[in-house]
């Protein structure tokens, strides 16, 4: 029988850093940057987490004291927010001050965000002359996971929707409060403005640059989250180099598929999170292959949405019209 | 002389674009006070445009102080300009389509506490009942006409309570009606006490409008005057400038038969206007036919259906082989019309962004006519170098090398390639579009030489132009379009400007209420 | 100075055409820039000194004769996928799946080897190069007749189509491995040597480096002088001037990418044939997305992407040898070929755009 109570909540922290990811791009992508640097910038948020929190554990270690809590979070969070939002700046800076083109520093971007993260990841006990044979941050991950403590207490309930450590509630509560924001506040309906026709938000006096700099380094450090929850919660705090595999790029996906609305996010996350680990659940009797298949259906649905949305052509469903372009005031 | 502080007085301002190149203003100085309704008046290039864009924000002036309420301001953004006061609204609408009306007229605003769209709504509602505007402020923009698209642009304005009003031709896209509610609005702004600039090239409706009117001529004022003690003719004469007789020569038409039969021609644009309604005439080889009108009467649509760019929505356009054999263009591509071994030549009003490959050299911008010729899988590139050199020559295009991109030569040259390209072709039906705008005068006459020559080897020429002195000069026939209406074919020879100025505005059938 | 009006310090102007000179002094002066960062942060990381950092990417490069070879590998792939690229991106067809278009190149070209060793090898090359051909094209094709026809986004559109390409990789990575269970295909045809291509005077890597020579030349001639080319650079520049003078521009891009999906296919099917002779979804190890920074910072333009490729190559292959030399993460040479990127893209804004200073208002 197929075991819903232990699978959804596989699901679930499945869905966290890609929900993350998504969020950060949507709210970047109605800016009109096309940031393809994201899968970069969550392995820099991941390892900037890393390497704060492997201090923080070397330093316990060496005075034989055990690890504060608040400290044993906000030291990975300052770390990943800090790392994130400096690639968030570099993207920036280069194509909206230097107008470079956005594909080109985005994939720029990610090869660098995503050696950096392998980089340091396989060299910070070398660099750092530490005498451990691997990054395992396991008290730092015991913080990351305390539970709530009804989720014991409510028999499968608990086990659905209470069993999780703060970082997926605060991927959730990001992306409804975006979702809330874009639709429904002054500075989304700007920002949706700036991601459609710069010009004319120029010209109803909305600093566009400002807008597009705000967006993108806010959506960096939400997708930056998603990829310090893989380590400290999900990877129980080790490092593996290439562990995060593809899901910046999967994220990516999920953007299209949720036509740029994360609250929706929220659900298809879990969707796409699912099919990730489907196989695992499905009897597939000798053949493992087919669980790449399942792996492949997340990127094909996104490409029927994608065309399905440009055959319909509703125009509230296709991608900021200005979506790639940077903006020049004086352009004639 | 007057002791009144202006609202925005612009002083001594140069604007100029390409690094130089193009000077779009110069040493411009104009005034506007409270109260009053100023007419900015010019031909098209002349500079309004972008002197009212340096005050709203969009162009920085390279030279000039810009002063509102006697204090001297810089005016670096969009935003900046609303912080004074001063909307204007674009001929191009600003808005964002997917947005709903109200979403757009509260675009940027830093009103505070939560965005509250009914309580806007309800605003909006009150402006439209007070102005008589008819606005479903729900409505999204991209389910609008045109009309309803700059009713949001002036409400989005009056929302922001601005004093200082910029319109750049509010009228060229609105019925008489709509015109007329238009100008009670303004009246009643002039009536609260504010600024109102109106760009424009519609003469009735300076004098029906405005209280002064300052002149442009090729970037630089002319003169201002009061609009009740001035006439129409002095304003006409500041805009062109002191009445030249162009001496254009016309050599005689040489009486061939029809070569091109327009019949019915209907065009509809994407948002499902009219562009142009059942228009029919013929062209003869060995003629001109001059095209006038307001901008935007239809003249584009006209000659891109009949070079096959246009989808028409009715009609027929007959090309008449030398033998009278007789062959359909409409709904035809331009390679298809090539092959059916007709040589039809177009010379576009967006010389670099349809006629040119602006960052292409001379030769490969040769090509582009040519470059299919020939079976072998590659272009043959000495011919459109020796064609380049050739019209380099001839026409005395200057330019540093064949190599040059045209994006680099200045207005005139650029021109020259292309009319040099179209017409090596040999065509027999040639068609230019506003063919010496920003021309200097030399150039100009180039032009028409070119033209004429054309005329005088059996060449059938459609010429769309805007300056009316040419039209008459040059044409053997004016056409003319009154949205998208033919209004009348005159008899260059027998008209002058005031009767081809009456059939553009459609005046000539209300009982000469000419001016 | 009293409380005054305030005139922004510059403003950004969009210059005119510039020497060749000086466009490429403001490249050079960026890449002598990033390459002192670069040698800044492996400083900082190994203690070696900046000289001898790049003494060390020298040996890594050209330290022994097998070391050049495999940069010369290394180049050829690089600049080959780069080759490919490129005429969809001179039509401005933003076709970020070369990854994809690659892999599947390889995945059809292996699945040939794999499934009919027994055919004589010059039929079995023969016929993995067409389903090599075959299956980029149809990668290629695919995004640009839904953006042809629906104007569906293509940036979005062969991004997805890459992680397609990956996991039907993958799918059959796990079919075929050998032995069960390790999750991998294993050389292939090992002793054979079936559908591998020969190596020339006794160098594994010389035919997929002439082959990258031969496709550098045709492409040159092909972008500059052939009709189909023109066509590609009209619609690059602009679709109305291409319709105006009768150039189908849907037919174009659907021909173009198809073109650039198959030359994809062509590189995954020399790094099967060429190197590789396996299957893995990490056979294009990211060049698709490398490739498309070196066609943009190569402007197009094949002859200067030998320098970019090459560039790209010395230091990846460079800092593999630091790496290992300080037995550091090889992902080292990533993050030096982002700085490099970084560097070469942003100063592009110096080549079409100056810094003006304003003049002052005048005063009395």
């Amino acid at each position: 029988m197929f075991d819903i109570v232990s699978f959804f909540p596989r699901a679930v922290v499945q869905s966290v850093p890609l929900l993350c990811g998504s969020t950060g791009e949507t709210i970047t992508e109605k800016s009109g940057n096309l940031n393809l640097g994201i899968p970069g910038i969550m392995y820099v948020g991941a390892i900037s987490g890393v390497i704060g929190s492997f201090f923080y554990e070397q330093s316990l270690k060496a005075s034989g004291s055990t690890i504060n809590t608040f400290l044993g979070i906000a030291i990975p969070m300052v770390c990943s927010i800090l790392g994130s939002l400096l690639m968030g700046l570099i993207y920036c800076f280069l194509t909206v001050s230097l107008r470079a083109n956005q594909n080109v520093t985005g994939l720029a971007l990610t090869t660098f965000g995503v050696g950096f993260g392998n980089f340091f990841g396989g060299s910070l006990i070398k660099l750092t002359g530490s005498e451990v044979p691997s990054i395992a941050l396991t008290q730092t991950h015991g913080c990351f996971v305390h539970k709530l403590p009804l989720a014991a207490k409510t028999g499968w309930f608990g086990k659905m929707f209470l069993n999780y450590g703060f970082l997926v509630y605060l991927a959730i509560i990001i992306a409804l409060i975006a979702a809330y924001v874009l639709r429904h506040t002054r500075l989304g309906l700007n920002l949706r403005s700036v991601g459609e026709d710069p010009a004319t938000a120029d010209a109803a006096g909305i600093n566009v640059n400002r807008y597009k700099y705000f967006a993108t380094c806010i959506g960096s450090v939400i997708a930056g989250l998603g990829g310090l929850f893989y380590i400290m919660d999900y990877a129980s705090g080790v490092w593996s180099n290439d562990g995060f595999g593809d899901r910046g790029w999967l994220a990516i996906a999920l953007v299209i598929f949720t036509i740029w609305r994360p609250n929706v996010g929220v659900l298809a996350s879990i969707l796409f999170g699912a099919l990730y680990i489907l196989y695992l659940f499905i009897p597939t009797g000798a053949n493992a292959a087919i669980k790449e298949f399942y792996k492949m259906i997340p990127y094909v649905v996104t490409l029927l949405v994608l065309v399905t949305v440009s055959m319909r052509k509703r125009r509230e469903n296709q991608p900021p019209a200005s979506l790639g372009n940077s903006y020049f005031r004086e352009e004639r | 002389m007057d002791q009144r502080v202006p609202a925005v007085s612009m002083r001594n301002i140069t604007k100029t674009f390409n690094s130089g190149a193009v000077v779009a203003n110069k040493d411009v100085s104009i005034n506007i006070y409270r109260g009053e309704i100023l007419a900015l008046l010019g031909e098209n290039g002349s500079g309004k445009t972008t002197l009212m864009n340096m005050l709203s924000g969009i162009y920085f002036p390279d030279e000039g102080q810009i002063f509102v309420d006697g204090k001297e301001v810089v005016i670096r953004s969009p935003k900046d300009a609303l912080d004074l006061g001063i909307g204007m609204i674009h001929q191009h609408f600003k808005l964002v389509d997917v947005l709903t009306a109200t979403e757009n007229i509260i675009l940027g605003l830093k009103e505070k506490g939560k965005l509250d769209l009914k309580a806007a709504a309800k605003k909006i509602k009150d402006i439209c009942d007070q102005y008589g505007f008819d606005l479903d402020p729900m409505q999204k923009v991209y389910n609008m006409s045109v009309s309803q698209k700059q009713t949001v642009e002036i409400i989005k304005v009056l929302y922001r309570n601005a004093d200082i009003l910029i319109l750049d031709e509010p009228t060229a896209v609105l019925t008489p009606q709509e015109t007329q509610s238009l100008f009670n609005v303004l009246r009643n702004m002039k009536a609260d006490g504010k600024a109102v600039i109106i760009i424009t090239h519609k003469l009735n409706e300076v004098r029906e409008i405005s209280d002064f009117v300052d002149v442009l001529r090729h970037g630089e004022f002319i003169g201002s005057l009061t609009t009740s003690e001035s006439t129409p003719q002095e304003w006409t004469d500041m805009m062109v400038g002191r009445k030249v007789t162009l001496n254009i020569e016309r050599p005689d038409p040489l009486g061939l038969p029809p070569r091109l039969k327009v019949k019915d021609l209907t065009v509809r644009s994407e948002e499902g206007l009219i562009k142009l309604d059942h228009v029919s005439f013929d062209v003869s080889g060995g003629e001109v036919l001059g095209i006038a009108g307001i901008s935007g009467s239809g003249q584009k649509e006209l000659l891109e259906a009949i070079a096959g760019l246009q989808v028409t929505e009715e009609g027929s356009v007959i090309y008449v082989e030398d033998d009278g054999t007789e062959e359909e263009l409409l709904n035809q591509d331009p390679n298809k019309i090539r092959r059916m071994g007709i040589t039809l030549s177009f010379v576009p009003e967006d010389r670099l962004g349809m006629g040119l490959v602006g960052n292409m050299d001379l030769a490969d911008n040769m090509m582009l006519r040519t470059f299919r010729k020939g079976k072998s899988p590659f272009t043959d590139r000495k011919n459109p170098h020796k064609r380049a050199e050739l019209i380099v020559k001839e026409l005395e295009v200057v330019t540093p090398s064949i190599e040059t991109s045209v994006r680099r030569l200045s207005g005139g040259n650029v021109q020259k390639v292309l009319v040099g390209r179209e017409i090596a072709e040999a065509p027999k039906v040639l068609m230019t579009a506003y063919a010496v705008r920003g021309l200097d005068i030399n150039s100009s006459y180039t032009i028409y030489d070119l033209i004429n020559q054309q005329k005088q080897k059996g060449v059938a020429v459609i010429y769309v132009g805007e300056d009316l002195d040419v039209l008459i000069e040059l044409s053997d026939r004016i056409l003319v379009l009154c949205e998208g209406e033919l209004s009348g074919i005159l008899d260059a020879r027998k008209t002058d400007k005031n009767e081809v100025g009456l059939y553009m505005t459609s005046l000539h059938g209300e009982g000469g209420e000419a001016s | 100075m009293n409380k005054k009006t305030k005139t922004p310090f510059f403003h950004i102007v969009k210059r005119g055409e510039i020497p060749r000179w000086e466009s490429i002094m403001i490249h050079a002066i960026a890449l002598i820039l990033a390459l002192i960062l670069c040698a800044i942060l492996t400083t900082l990381l190994t203690g070696q000194n900046p000289i001898d950092v790049y003494a060390t990417m020298f040996e890594g490069n050209f330290g022994t004769e097998r070391k050049t070879w495999i940069l010369l590998h290394l180049l050829a792939v690089l600049l080959g996928i780069s080759l490919a690229l490129t005429p969809a991106f001179k039509m401005r067809f933003w076709n970020i799946g070369g990854e994809g278009q690659v892999l599947i190149g390889c995945m059809a070209s292996g699945a040939v080897m794999h499934n009919w060793p027994q055919l004589p090898n010059a039929l079995l090359l023969l016929l993995m190069l067409i389903a090599a051909l075959a299956a980029g094209a149809l990668w290629g094709f695919l995004p640009a007749i839904c953006k042809a026809k629906w104007g569906t986004n293509e940036t979005l559109f062969t991004l997805m189509m890459n992680y397609v390409a990956i996991q039907i990789t993958a799918y059959y990575t796990i079919r075929w491995e050998v032995p069960k269970g390790s999750g991998k295909i294993g050389i292939i045809n090992q002793a054979s040597h079936k559908g591998w291509l020969p190596s020339i005077a006794g160098q594994q890597y010389l035919p997929t480096i002439l082959v990258v020579a031969l496709l550098t030349v045709l492409l040159y001639f092909y972008l500059k002088y052939s009709k189909q080319g023109y066509e590609i650079a009209v619609v690059g520049e602009s679709e109305r001037t291409a319709r105006y003078v009768g150039i189908k521009v849907e037919h174009v891009i659907v021909r173009t990418m198809s073109l650039t999906g198959a030359l994809c296919g062509l590189m995954g099917f020399l790094l099967v044939s060429g190197s590789a002779h396996t299957i893995t979804t990490t056979l294009s190890d990211g060049r698709g997305f490398t490739g498309v920074m070196v066609a943009w910072m190569g402007k197009f333009n094949p002859i200067i992407m030998i320098f970019t490729s090459f560039l790209i190559s010395f230091m990846g292959n460079g800092a593999q040898e630091v790496a290992s030399r300080f037995h550091l993460n090889h992902s080292f040479s990533d993050i030096l070929t982002g700085i490099i990127i970084f560097f070469l893209i942003g100063c592009e804004f110096f080549v079409s755009y100056k810094l003006s200073h304003n003049k002052k208002g005048k005063e009395e």
